[in-house]
């Protein structure tokens, strides 16, 4: 066997290989009927108990999403059928009576789901620190921490309880960053967000704890559409963990979620990602679409706001974390590792658009395919002509694990200001035969081998994640473990 | 413990190694000489089960088991260790990391207990300290930015921590300054000892002086032409290698 041949089985086991988190739990959903039209944007509205002002918030969304149905982006880097979106769910909650008041009111089944992903909601509450808001399907299930996070006069919790308990703030900042008319699947979120996270740090405040939410997509055919709001007040500091998962499905399920972040003078939000959504079978059949719009604004002077994110799943990723760098002195990163294997495609990037003085932005690529998984990195750093002193930093790094995958490269630079300083570098690599036959002389596996190379590739980006995610991530980059041998 | 018997390798179509025979027993140093092109890289990386080096005829027993029956990892596991002529560069991985993977994986094959970060780490730098090597190797990525000699002596760092059976250590004092090919053959003689067994591929006959084989093998085209004492690369130094050259 050729080394190379040997590379791609050992891939194939690290990414392809098992999904791991493909078990379904039976719970009885509560679905809205099938397709989408004002009626079902009521009926979600209406399930929430919402405020009017949000529902017409909603149905203009949705006017603005019927003409714009011409609309839906074709310019991304990747193929498929046509979507039905008649043809799908909108609503999915896990029928229950009451609002569960704390973890002991949570049905057990959803419990036990949330173990097999590795995360006990009740050992994480009392060991790890790490305050979790699950959304199961669309609703938020539990919310730890809450009470503590209260006394420092944090707000973290379903948007959907924002909504009723802090209106003032989810109506101000709604929309205020992705607007409606922003793009095909936004506008499409804006008319029929389920639920999501809410998150606001008062003036000075420095988050105590990561704060952490589990989404998880689990009845068939429904489309997920987060809309998540986080709002650092002047000073404040919040780290935010999010990951992701879906059972294993035959038919494709459409994830469209929104995230929204604003960071005032001073303040620091940083947003990191494992998303490990089923990325369909080997022959490319099923896996999620993950269409999604994330965005951040550092409106005030010396903000911050980083993406951090670890795409190992779904079958199709359209998804650019971007930042727009507004205060003066505000700095704007992106890290990213993106896996394709098998039939996956991706075509990720983030957007950096420099508007204030001084302002800096960093932005560190790495996408490494194999099987037949095509990746593409889109980027845009766009300086307008007031920000003087604009810097940016860019690498992109491919690394190509076979014959038939493809990593294809396209960043836009638009520099509006003649002081802005520019600079982008890019490689592409492939894993070879001599590292291989060293780590292999050192008594390591092929798969071993092939998980420390890459996860060497990618440290750069892994070393920006919070300890509890950098070691889920290093693990989702070799499941290699799983029946990679024999 | 080693036992060559008439091997023949052809690598990209032109037949190298044309029936080596060689035997170790355990608690020897075997040095094995020749000028370049000779095959001395290829009778290391045959042992070692590089793809592209595949033995054509002969075999090799190892402790008793068909060695070339074995894949890379296994042979490593089995304690065969190959100190690379050519050190490989792996970005983005801690020296550390990559060590403790190693020794963990033939720590696991041997039934036992993976060693703790904490225990490695004291081990490391114990081993660090013998061989007068600066902690700082544990955290620098895998050869990246190493020079010639880092990268030599990284390798004998590495042998030092594996501890093998058998190290077979391809031409690992070229290119080294007095210092470092003493620490070097240091390192060597650190782990000389009854129950391992050395294969010293060299060029030059200078690592020999500070790390006495107790046997010396002339490799020329592909046989082994001569076997000798110390003595023979004393010999070998003053005549040259000439005489093996034209022989064949």
């Amino acid at each position: 066997m050729s080394a190379s041949v040997e590379t791609v089985k050992s891939v194939e086991a690290a990414t392809g290989g098992e999904y791991k988190y493909g078990f379904y739990t039976d719970i009885e959903s509560e679905l809205a009927p099938k397709g989408l039209n004002k009626d079902i944007v009521r009926f979600i509205s209406a399930k929430k108990e919402e405020p009017k002002w949000l529902l017409d918030w909603r149905l203009k969304a949705f006017q603005l999403w019927l003409n714009s149905a011409a609309e839906e982006p074709g310019w991304a880097n990747v193929r498929y059928a046509p979507i039905d979106y008649q043809d799908a769910y909108y609503y999915a909650a896990p029928k229950k009576g009451e609002t569960p008041k704390s973890l002991d009111e949570v049905d057990p089944v959803l419990l036990e789901t949330y173990e097999k992903l590795g995360i006990p909601l009740k050992e994480q509450e009392l060991l790890a620190g790490v305050a979790v808001d699950a959304v199961f399907d669309s609703v938020s299930v539990a919310t730890t921490f809450k009470g503590k996070l209260g006394e420092l006069g944090i707000v973290f919790c379903p948007i959907s309880e924002a909504v009723k308990t802090h209106p003032e703030l989810v109506q101000k900042y709604l929309g205020s960053v992705v607007p409606a008319a922003d793009n095909f699947y936004a506008t499409l979120n804006s008319a029929v967000f389920s639920d999501g996270s809410f998150v606001y740090i008062p003036k000075g405040v420095r988050c105590p704890m990561e704060l952490s939410t589990y989404f998880r997509i689990n009845a068939a055919e429904t489309g997920q559409f987060e809309r998540t709001l986080i709002i650092a007040d002047v000073g404040a500091h919040v780290s935010y963990l999010e990951g992701c998962t879906a059972p294993m499905r035959s038919e494709h399920q459409l994830h469209a979620a929104v995230v929204e972040l604003v960071a005032l003078d001073d303040a620091e939000i940083k947003y990191s990602t494992v998303q490990n959504w089923y990325p369909g079978d080997k022959e490319g059949r099923g896996g999620i679409y993950n269409f999604v719009t994330k965005r951040g604004a550092c409106r005030g002077r010396n903000s911050k706001i980083s993406w951090t994110q670890v795409e190992t799943g779904s079958a199709i990723t359209w998804k650019y974390p971007s930042v727009i760098l507004q205060g003066d002195h505000s700095t704007g990163e992106f890290y990213s590792v993106a896996i394709t294997n098998n039939y996956q495609q991706a075509d990720t990037g983030t957007k950096m658009i420099h508007i204030g003085r001084n302002t800096s932005s960093t932005i560190i690529s790495k996408g490494i395919s194999a099987g037949h998984g095509q990746q593409t990195y889109r980027g845009l750093v766009r300086v307008l002509g007031k920000a003087d002193n604009a810097r940016n930093y860019t690498r992109c790094d491919s690394l190509l694990i076979g014959e038939k995958c493809g990593g294809h490269t396209v960043p836009y630079i638009e520099a509006k200001n003649r002081t802005a300083k520019i600079e982008h570098e890019a490689t592409t690599s492939k894993i070879s035969d001599d590292q291989l036959f060293y780590c292999r002389q050192r008594g390591l596996s092929d798969e071993d081998a092939v998980s420390l190379i890459v996860n060497g590739f990618c440290k750069e980006v892994l070393q920006k994640l919070p300890m509890e995610f950098a070691v889920e991530a290093q693990k989702l980059l070799g499941i290699s473990l799983e029946g990679a041998v024999g | 413990m080693l036992e060559i018997r008439d091997l023949h390798t052809v690598v990209d179509g032109k037949p190298i190694l044309r029936g080596v025979n060689l035997k170790i027993v355990a608690g020897e140093v075997h040095a094995v000489m020749g000028p370049n092109g000779s095959g001395k890289s290829t009778l290391a990386y045959v042992l070692a089960g590089r793809e592209g080096y595949q033995a054509d005829r002969g075999e090799v027993l190892y402790d008793g088991k068909m060695l070339l029956e074995l894949t890379p990892e296994e042979r490593a596991r089995a304690g065969l260790f190959l100190a690379f002529q050519y050190p490989v560069e792996i970005p983005g991985v801690a020296n550390a990391t990559f060590l403790r993977t190693a020794v963990n994986a033939a720590r696991s094959a041997r039934g036992e207990e993976e060693l703790s970060a904490m225990a490695f780490l004291k081990e490391a730098r114990t081993k660090l300290k013998q061989l007068r090597m600066d902690e700082s190797f544990l955290n620098r990525q895998v050869n990246v930015g190493f020079s010639g000699g880092e990268k030599k002596r990284n390798e004998i760092f590495q042998m030092a921590m594996l501890e093998p059976r058998l190290a077979v250590l391809d031409e690992t004092d070229s290119g080294l300054d007095i210092d470092a090919l003493k620490i070097v053959a240091d390192g060597i003689n650190r782990l000389r000892g009854a129950g391992r067994a050395m294969l010293v591929i060299t060029h030059y006959q200078r690592l020999l002086d500070y790390t006495v084989p107790d046997r010396v093998h002339v490799l020329a085209e592909g046989r082994i032409v001569r076997s000798g004492g110390k003595e023979l690369a004393i010999e070998l130094e003053k005549k040259g290698y000439a005489e093996f050259s034209s022989a064949a």
